[in-house]
């Protein structure tokens, strides 16, 4: 087109101007997951830091020499593999090695977007696909918890129910602001949901994904509560605990990999929400939340087959 | 169609594993370390070598309509066989392989030879394309399960390797290590090969 400057261009409908571009909207991903970072800087200090950078350089890194290797247009400049590198570090423990989160931004951006074609046309959502990576691969140190501050290692909430090790449970107001242990960016219910209030704000993320995951969770939670005779205590506090918060509101809202239909978004969140607190409650693991939406995510096209719109005019639907 | 090309075309041209899709399941299932990877790809070319042979000197006397379930009943044979003997003679083997050794039967690369060219070929022809075929898928095997135990296990047919062997990525000796080393080679030879059809 550039040569043709100066030539009338003529495009079909609609002809709208939005400022909105996959590097501005990343860049406000970014701007939103900055309360956690410092969150997660203020509890667990240097080490922060370090697992935050590593994740970053290194995707940053992975993609380009990805893309420079696949013979594809090198877009480093669009911010979204330094926010698979923020994502991943902050699901990752503050005592992670450092070689770890290295491979697990790599496992991200090579095998978990570059491979499945690049940034649009991968099936799941990077960063977990880096976490399930290690995870799997590195059990122990991948869930080195430590207490924030002076860094005592413990268990995380989560943890302390699924073992019934017999250990106090932290206060929810805890809970909230992010004094437990637990994953560099997860601990801070009150850091995430800022940033998510002005993703949503900038109407970048669908309140619909997050609003069904947490309800569902609440609800069932609530019930489970109820028969325990914990009452509204012990929904509340699965809210609050493990990745929920980070998941419901930055990894199950992806753009690529969740349905596109409100409909079917709707059905993700629950969908997220049932697989969580059945993984939480009945499952191997203490948290659920990063297979949940890797689960979710692979049903992501099918959901939105059978939840398109009908057809302004059409028949009736064949959804 | 001469001896040389049938057998060479089933170690790079028509692999089994990596160019015909075929014995994916096993594949995934037991190349968690080399051993198992060269145990399973000999059990199978025993069975293919014994498969194509009575199925090529036979192939006048099968009646047409039924012949699937004489190819079937050969191999079947074959596959019984060879489990026999690896429990007799190789029982460490025979236990890490497990049942991915009856299931030899269902292959569908040795009924698809069988099927293929056995059936229309003459003895010496049948074992060319057996032994290139079981040589192909052997290699295969080895070339999936080398990546899985290095990277998973930080050993190469059970020697630890400096560097590796401290801290591992279990992931790759897991079954989602098959998958993904699997996919990767695939798309590795997809990519060659995409090279080579260029430059031609």
């Amino acid at each position: 087109m550039n040569n043709q400057g100066n030539l009338l261009t003529v495009t079909p409908s609609p002809h709208l101007h939005s400022s909105n571009s996959i590097p501005a909207a990343m860049r406000d991903v970014i701007i939103a997951l900055i309360p956690a970072f410092i969150a997660s800087v203020y509890f667990f200090r240097i080490s922060a830091v370090l697992v935050v950078a590593t994740c970053i350089v290194t995707a940053v890194v992975c993609e380009m020499v990805a893309q420079k290797l696949m013979k594809r247009d090198v877009t480093v400049n669009d911010y979204s593999a330094v926010i698979t590198g923020l994502l991943l570090a902050l699901t990752l423990p503050a005592t992670v090695p450092l070689w770890v989160a290295a491979i697990g931004a790599a496992v991200s951006i090579i095998i978990g977007k570059q491979l499945f074609g690049g940034l649009g046309n991968n099936i799941f959502n990077p960063a977990l696909i880096g976490r399930a990576f290690l995870l799997a691969s590195w059990p122990v140190a991948t869930t080195g918890w430590v207490t924030p501050i002076d860094g005592v290692s413990t268990a995380t909430p989560l943890g302390i129910i699924k073992e019934s090790l017999g250990s106090e449970l932290p206060g929810l107001t805890d809970m909230f602001i992010g004094n437990i242990s637990g994953c560099l960016g997860e601990t801070s219910a009150l850091a995430l949901l800022l940033g998510a209030l002005y993703l949503i704000y900038k109407k970048h993320i669908d309140w619909r994904i997050p609003t069904g995951y947490l309800a569902t969770v609440f609800v069932i939670t609530a019930v489970v509560g109820m028969t325990k005779g914990q009452g509204l205590t012990y929904p509340v506090f699965h809210l609050f605990a493990g990745g929920l918060m980070l998941g419901a509101f930055f990894m199950a809202t992806d753009w690529v990999t969740t349905p596109v239909t409100k409909k079917g978004r709707v059905v993700f969140g629950i969908g997220c929400g049932l697989i969580t607190v059945l993984i939480r409650l009945k499952g191997g693991y203490p948290e659920g939340v990063c297979y949940s939406i890797l689960l979710m995510n692979t049903l992501a096209p099918l959901i939105d087959r059978y939840t398109k719109d009908r057809v302004f005019g059409g028949g009736k639907s064949h959804a | 169609m001469n001896l040389a090309k049938t057998f060479s075309k089933g170690i790079i041209n028509e692999n089994p594993l990596f160019r015909l899709m075929l014995g994916m399941c096993p594949a995934l299932a037991i190349t968690t370390s080399v051993e198992n990877g060269i145990g399973m790809g000999m059990a199978f070319t025993a069975v293919l070598l014994a498969s194509n042979i009575v199925v090529s000197l036979l192939r006048k006397v099968i009646p047409d309509s039924i012949r699937i379930p004489c190819f079937i009943v050969v191999i079947a044979s074959f596959v019984t066989i060879t489990e026999m003997v690896m429990h007799a003679y190789a029982p460490a083997l025979f236990e890490s392989l497990g049942i991915f050794i009856p299931l030899i039967v269902v292959n569908c690369i040795i009924l698809g030879r069988a099927e293929a060219f056995a059936s229309k070929n003459g003895l010496v022809p049948s074992v060319m394309d057996a032994l290139g075929m079981g040589l192909g898928y052997t290699l295969a095997l080895v070339t999936v399960s080398a990546v899985r135990e290095v990277l998973g296990a930080g050993t190469f047919l059970g020697i630890p390797i400096v560097g590796l062997i401290d801290n591992p990525a279990l992931v790759m000796i897991l079954p989602p290590g098959g998958f993904i080393a699997l996919g990767c080679i695939l798309a590795l030879l997809n990519k060659m090969q995409q090279k080579k059809a260029q430059s031609n």
